[in-house]
């Protein structure tokens, strides 16, 4: 099997026991990405020299006999809206086209302290907006199921690479739903951990009260890998939780015996494909097979969710995106007097979704609807955080779909914003309650891959990773590649 | 019809930390433009803040001396608006939970005592600096902008618009000056900005409840600017009142050099901050018990130094007023009690001769070139009687400009006092002889005669003789003679 | 209809963004609709219920008054559009 459809953790080994080379590994990867690229389109930028350079100190460390963390010398991908220092960071925005960070995000310090290697910054909808990766402000990015279809959003790109081949892991980030989300629709395994779990320093801010990072990649293992080393407290974020990080690997085990899975009604929405319905039934069953209990229970406030969240991401976004200026960094457009430059620059330079979500959340806080709207979101997040604390007294973890559907056509819902946000109806909740959640996947549906959601309460994620562990372990999901390239 | 005046104050200080509010910048004044900065406060994409607990801190400590309520929980709001010395584009304040509520101070202008209300007192960070290519706003091409100011931590101090008058709009800022320079939490440098005034003020008939329509003045850059734009603007408000006009709500800015206040141009849409929670910051508890912990460990305050200095030297009320008005004055004074001199006295030589020269060449009493120390060795001569009042006034200047000590100038110009009255005797008779119509004079009852006389002794004994020894020892040899 | 183009072009105002006619015209149209579906949040009774602004029971996060290095100025003016003098350079700026 070519070495860029292993994982992680099965990479590590054969580094470990100098089967392979770091350099070798990477210039596999940086060569299957070349070949698919055209067809994918997953990568903005690509990091391939600093690469090479990272790949030999991994190297170098193994041949002193250094021990090496499980992610040295393995490639992996970052999207572009986390900051990496001196090289383009442009959450797939025009604005920032050029803009080049003089500073990391944590998490990157953090797998550069880990001796990750880069492959580069991947596509995504511009400043994370948007759930098919159409809203990026340069290209689409293609599903290497079927190249006709997005690849999900907003983390298209990081999922498509890890999909493809491009990657063997990548990092993404969750506001409504865009790992889970992308993951579900590539075959892959993603989470979004408890907010506060994993700084957001370095995060381009979409919707502050709502983002997380988050991994994406081949199997679970993987992910409580990634998770060992980007989780943890950050001194230079205020919402950064201090409680010590467990192992989450000591969590990889195949065992669900008396676990109670709640099943949310609310989740089953009209409009859902029934094949994904069964998959996630299928699922259930296989589960309570394994010694899981299942009783249905009622979320009564979700419908309410995506309103709310309607609201309060584009509020928050509308103050987190007036940065975007044209004054102190990023590009510009002149104008006769500052006004005129802000407008031009902005309007030049932004895209449709986030122009429409600014207005929208302009229009939230604005004099006059302030309480109406935004107020009354926020309250709505009470009572949906509410129906998640009162859930998790009788149940152990919740399990939905992550979508309603498997990836649509690229174009399908270009022209309805309000059909695209629908789409997010099972993902939303989860972060208005900032609890973490899991996406895993658990068949086809017309060749194209179904995904489930895993939620737990915060600072859960050990019950999450018990649970998908057990799943993945007990099928074969996991083991499937697109056939993307094969046939050339 | 007789109006009155209504005057609310806004003040913003910069707080003396050593850190920006948010990151952790330095706050020196006076730097190279934009060296002071960091992604934080530069506002880059993914950066987010983290509050300074000395900021904290003192706003607690500003409003515990404000006789204010301290909220128990308290939160950071975004007010956004665009200004390119604004880098995010929306300002990390204080809204509806401010850190202090509900205080009050004192002030006291022609004898009046009066209580000004304090609405709320909360923290912010200060924005950057414009500087403009041409001489104003309008006539420029273009801007430049410098962040090392971003970031700053301010408090914003609101008063209740209780003052009547400029002179006690002027009075509450002197108080409020004087407190935090008690408090040792701002250096209180109107040159600097570290101190900003904006004013609001209205007129209503006299008698009446509802406030009229007020109008915003900004610009007030100094104590003098804040009462004569005040007055000012009262004025040009009940023009407009009287000649049947209303006044529109609106802000206006002061140009000193002028002595005019024109109005801004109307910021479109009146400014809607679409205040929102600071998603990025959390909440701050208060423990009561750390607020009674801060109230116990405060400073002596200006109020009550006043009446320890009352009590303690005997100084009079108005006295005491002027010197604890500045807390770096009062404790000059102190210094100068503790070396041994005269409270009273001490505080005469402030009031007369000290505040003369500081005002003289612009400066402040901590710039003064005579230490406590050397005043009040000065004040021992004259006791002593080493030398007369007179000659220390000159005395004084002379340790002003050349930083000697006063016994050191004495003995260098031989100043010393002369009381030895053998030796005054002798230039007494000199002049009695020299001057026989003057003595006459008094001789025949013209009692002013002898101010001549006393003069000319004074004159010939080049003013070392002991004014008190001359004035007698004339009578009693006129007498003889 | 809940939004007028008005209403709209007021919003875009305080955004900083310009549109034309018919992109205001479409805008328009796509908020309504966004809007109209917000309905749905007038039928919950949020009556005693208290807004969540933070999800973390987090409180009193500070850092201690220390200054630290800054950034060069060379690179904090690194992605500056336009600067002159070691300031970062803007277009004049209209009174008010």
């Amino acid at each position: 099997m070519e070495l860029f459809k292993h994982t992680a953790h099965q990479l590590h080994k054969r580094l470990v026991n100098k089967e392979i080379s770091a350099v070798e590994l990477t210039e596999a990867v940086l060569i299957r990405c070349e070949a698919v690229e055209e067809d994918v389109q997953a990568y903005i930028t690509k990091t391939r020299d600093n690469a090479f350079v990272q790949a030999q100190a991994v190297d170098a460390k193994i041949a002193q006999g250094q021990a090496i963390s499980v992610l040295a010398g393995i490639p992996g991908a970052l999207k572009d809206n986390l900051c990496t220092k001196g090289v383009r960071t442009t959450c797939a925005s025009q604005i920032l086209a050029e803009f080049i960070p003089p500073y990391n995000a944590t998490v990157v310090e953090k797998l550069i302290t880990a001796d990750a290697v880069f492959v580069g910054k991947t596509n995504m909808d511009e400043f994370a907006m948007g759930g098919s990766t159409e809203n990026s402000g340069f290209f689409n990015t293609h599903n290497p199921w079927d190249l006709a279809r997005v690849p999900g959003g907003s983390s298209g790109g990081s999922a498509a690479a890890v999909a493809a081949g491009q990657a063997i892991w990548a990092l993404g980030s969750d506001t409504g739903g865009s790992i889970r989300q992308p993951a579900a629709y590539c075959g892959l395994v993603g989470m979004k951990p408890t907010y506060g779990r994993v700084s957001r320093y370095g995060l381009v801010a979409y919707a502050s009260s709502l983002d997380q990072i988050g991994p994406i990649t081949r199997d679970v293992t993987d992910c409580a890998h990634v998770l060992n080393i980007i989780c943890g407290h950050d001194a230079k974020d205020s919402t950064s939780i201090n409680t010590l990080v467990p192992d989450y690997t000591k969590s990889l085990v195949n065992q669900v015996k008396g676990l109670k899975i709640g099943l949310p009604r609310e989740y089953f929405v009209a409009g859902m494909d029934p094949e994904v319905e069964r998959a996630i039934n299928k699922a259930i069953e296989q589960l309570v097979a394994l010694g899981a209990e299942y009783k249905e229970i009622s979320m009564p406030h979700t419908e309410y969710a995506l309103s709310a969240y309607y609201m309060l991401a584009p509020a928050e976004a509308s103050s987190n995106l007036a940065r975007y200026d044209g004054v102190s960094f990023g590009r510009r457009v002149e104008g006769t007097d500052i006004i005129d430059m802000y407008k031009k620059t902005r309007s030049a330079y932004l895209g449709a979704e986030v122009k429409r979500r600014i207005m929208l959340g302009t229009y939230a806080l604005s004099a006059g609807y302030h309480d109406e709207y935004y107020l009354k979101a926020l309250k709505v997040r009470t009572l949906v955080k509410q129906d998640f604390d009162k859930a998790f007294e009788n149940v152990d973890v919740i399990i939905t779909p992550t979508a309603p559907t498997t990836a649509f056509k690229i174009g399908e819902n270009a022209n309805d914003p309000l059909a695209m946000y629908l789409q997010d109806v099972c993902t939303i909740p989860v972060n208005l309650a900032g609890v973490p959640a899991i996406s895993i996947p658990c068949g086809f549906a017309g060749g194209m891959p179904i995904g489930l959601q895993i939620i737990a309460k915060p600072l859960g994620e050990e019950t999450l990773i018990r649970a998908a562990y057990t799943f993945e372990q007990n099928n074969d999901y996991h083991k499937g590649f697109p056939t993307l390239g094969e046939v050339k | 019809m007789d109006y009155e005046i209504v005057i609310g104050l806004e003040v913003h200080t910069e707080l003396k930390t050593h850190s920006k509010i948010f990151c952790g910048c330095s706050t020196k004044f006076g730097s190279e433009q934009n060296t002071n900065v960091c992604p934080v406060c530069l506002g880059l994409p993914g950066v987010l803040p983290v509050i300074n607990e000395k900021v904290v801190e003192f706003a607690i400590r500003v409003g515990v001396a404000l006789n204010c309520k301290i909220l128990p929980f308290s939160k950071f709001d975004r007010k956004n608006y665009y200004y390119p010395d604004l880098p995010k584009n929306f300002q990390t304040s204080q809204y509806d939970l401010p850190i202090a509520i509900n205080g009050y101070l004192d002030i006291e202008v022609n004898g009046v005592a009066k209580r000004i209300g304090v609405t709320r007192v909360h923290m912010e960070e200060d924005a950057g600096k414009l500087v403009h290519s041409g001489a104003t706003i309008t006539s420029s091409d273009y801007a430049l902008v410098d962040y090392n100011r971003t970031g700053v931590p301010l408090l914003e101090i609101v008063s209740e618009p209780d003052m009547s008058s400029p002179e006690e709009a002027k009075a509450y800022l002197e108080k409020i000056k004087a407190i935090l320079e008690y408090l040792d939490v701002s250096d209180c440098k109107m040159e600097e900005g570290s101190l900003r005034c904006d004013a609001n003020i209205s007129l209503r008939p006299r008698g009446t409840k509802p406030l009229g329509t007020k109008a915003e003045i900004k610009n007030l850059n100094s104590f003098r600017s804040v009462q004569r734009g005040l007055e000012y603007e009262a004025a040009r408000q009940e023009e407009v009142l009287e000649e049947g006009g209303r006044i529109i709500q609106e802000t206006r800015t002061w140009d000193e050099g002028k002595g005019i206040s024109l109005s801004m141009r109307n910021k479109e849409q009146l400014n809607d901050y679409r205040f929102l929670p600071e998603p990025d910051l959390v909440p701050i508890i208060v423990d009561p018990a750390r607020v009674e912990a801060i109230r116990a460990s405060l400073p002596e305050l200006p109020d009550a130094r006043k009446q320890r200095l009352m009590k303690e030297y005997g100084l009079s009320e108005y006295d005491a007023a002027l010197i604890t008005a500045s807390k770096a004055m009062a404790d000059y004074l102190d210094q100068g009690v503790q070396c041994h001199a005269d409270a009273k006295t001490v505080a005469n030589w402030l009031m007369g001769e000290v505040s003369k020269h500081l005002n003289n060449e612009g400066i402040s009493i901590g710039a003064c070139p005579v230490s406590p120390k050397q005043l009040a060795e000065l004040i021992a001569l004259i006791d002593k009687g080493t030398i007369s009042n007179k000659i220390a006034k000159s005395v004084f200047e002379d340790m002003w400009t050349s930083r000697k000590d006063a016994e050191v100038i004495v003995k260098e110009k031989g100043l010393v006092q002369i009381s030895d009255s053998s030796e005054i005797i002798g230039i007494v008779d000199a002049v009695i002889a020299a001057n026989p119509q003057s003595v006459a004079d008094f001789n025949a009852g013209k009692e002013k005669a002898i101010g001549f006389l006393v003069g000319q002794t004074m004159k010939q004994s080049k003013g070392r003789a002991n004014p008190d020894m001359v004035n007698s020892l004339l009578r009693e040899r006129m007498i003889i003679k | 209809m809940k939004i007028t183009c008005k209403d709209v072009a007021n919003v875009a105002l305080l955004s900083r963004l310009e549109f034309s006619e018919s992109e205001l015209e479409t805008f328009t149209g796509q908020m309504d609709a966004i809007l109209q579906y917000a309905e749905v949040l007038n039928k919950v009774n949020v009556e005693n219920v208290e807004p969540m602004a933070h999800v973390l029971p987090l409180k009193n996060v500070m850092r201690v008054d220390e200054a630290k290095p800054s950034l060069l100025r060379d690179l904090a003016l690194f992605n500056a559009p336009e600067q002159e003098d070691g300031y970062f350079k803007v277009p004049k700026i209209m009174e008010g």
